[in-house]
């Protein structure tokens, strides 16, 4: 494994109620974190490939640990987003080369199909720095009940040459969605948008 | 599941004694540490919390009798504590350390953390083992003995604050067996992201599989619990 795994982190965030509404069923949110060593830490690359090989372990999995927390199959996945932190002796491309070129295709697998864009987040931070995952329904876009984030902070990481590597999935939307757009059940699933 | 939808508004007289216990979330965190910059251990350490969010039936106001949430908070404790082995992978007999909390919100006050204290506790230690009795040792009356009588024999650390949402607990935890095991003297953060509001309150749980990662400055070793008095 190219990745240099410190520690992984598993978030469950169950909501059975909201605003005094019974959520049913509750809604349920995972996040996996991968704390790694930057192999490119203190000094300049031109060549970042360590790292896409490393997005594309940690896409497969980061996307296992969530689904297996949910307690779910695959398919029964329903949004996701991915982001990543970089300690300060890294560059902010660092979390690029991890998240866009190889990550997408395990977590796909992981989740079953995804024919949407895993919606990002990136920055570079410190120990205990926080960053919002954005979330989108994994087939289509443009699902509004879908449109969420989830916040990833690990309290002693990223140190500055660490890299916090997150991937968010879910068996659900927001808790008491109510704003109209796209539904669910009106997904066709084909160009990742509707 | 023991929570039920009910209003936030309600008159807290209509509530019976189970729906003083209202949960409206439950957070877990499990970390799997590999290393932290030195040799890695053969099975990696494994720590974790639960939160459960609850309504604080107490909120708003003072309330001179709050022992009945006390009692209504059994239950939940025995099922977060199974709900933590189980987001942690271990079976109870894994578990080498254990700590709890509770973080306030800003409507309630100190006191109601306090709540947690007994049936957080005990939960947590008659799932890992525990075979005391626990009307001797609420009295303060912990049997001697002689060899082991069984686990989780050491007192529950434990923090508490008022705090806003997302606020961060630092939740102590200890060796299950002995509480002067220095190589398990440790902290695990917990915070969950937009709780507690100010009518809400959050109670935590938290184990470890073992010491910290690279322990290593002496004191008294797990292997050398001789006295089974929940101390050495």
């Amino acid at each position: 494994m190219k990745s240099q795994i410190r520690k992984i982190i598993v978030q469950v965030d169950e909501v059975l109620q909201e605003a005094g509404q019974a959520v049913n069923p509750p809604t349920r949110r995972a996040l996996a974190m991968a704390v790694i060593a930057n192999p490119y830490a203190g000094k300049f690359s031109d060549n970042l490939d360590i790292l896409m090989d490393i997005g594309e372990e940690l896409g497969g999995l980061l996307g296992e640990r969530c689904v297996k927390a949910l307690g779910i199959k695959p398919e029964e996945a329903q949004s996701y987003g991915k982001a990543a932190i970089v300690g300060e002796a890294g560059e902010l491309e660092h979390a690029a080369a991890i998240l866009h070129p190889k990550l997408g295709a395990p977590l796909r697998k992981a989740v079953s199909k995804g024919a949407a864009l895993v919606p990002s987040a990136k920055k570079q931070g410190t120990l205990g720095t926080a960053i919002d995952v954005p979330l989108g329904h994994k087939d289509a876009a443009f699902v509004r009940s879908h449109f969420d984030a989830m916040e990833a902070r690990v309290s002693d990481a990223p140190r500055a040459n660490e890299i916090v590597v997150a991937v968010v999935v879910t068996d659900s939307g927001r808790p008491q969605a109510r704003t109209g757009g796209l539904q669910v059940q009106e997904i066709v699933g084909q160009d990742g948008l509707r | 599941m023991l929570s039920g939808p009910h209003g936030r508004d309600a008159n807290l007289g209509v509530f019976g004694l189970t729906a003083l216990i209202d949960v409206l979330r439950v957070f877990s965190h499990v970390e799997e540490i590999h290393h932290e910059f030195g040799p890695p251990p053969n099975a990696p350490l494994i720590r974790g919390a639960i939160a459960a969010v609850l309504r604080n039936p107490y909120a708003g106001s003072y309330h001179a009798n709050i022992l009945p949430m006390m009692e209504a908070l059994n239950p939940l404790g025995v099922d977060l504590a199974k709900q933590l082995c189980n987001a942690m992978g271990v079976q109870p007999e894994a578990i080498q350390g254990y700590g709890k909390g509770a973080i306030i919100g800003a409507s309630g006050e100190l006191e109601h953390g306090a709540l947690w204290h007994v049936p957080g506790g005990y939960a947590m230690r008659e799932l890992l083992g525990w075979k005391g009795e626990r009307a001797a040792y609420t009295a303060g009356q912990g049997a001697a003995s002689t060899g082991q009588p069984g686990n989780a024999l050491s007192i529950v650390p434990s923090t508490k604050k008022v705090g806003p949402p997302s606020a961060a607990l630092d939740v102590p935890l200890t060796h299950i067996n002995a509480s002067y095991v220095r190589s398990h003297f440790d902290a695990i953060e917990v915070r969950v992201p937009g709780a507690p509001r100010s009518d809400e309150i959050i109670v935590i749980l938290a184990m470890s599989t073992g010491a910290r990662v690279h322990a290593r400055v002496g004191g008294l070793a797990a292997q050398d619990i001789s006295q089974w008095n929940g101390l050495r």
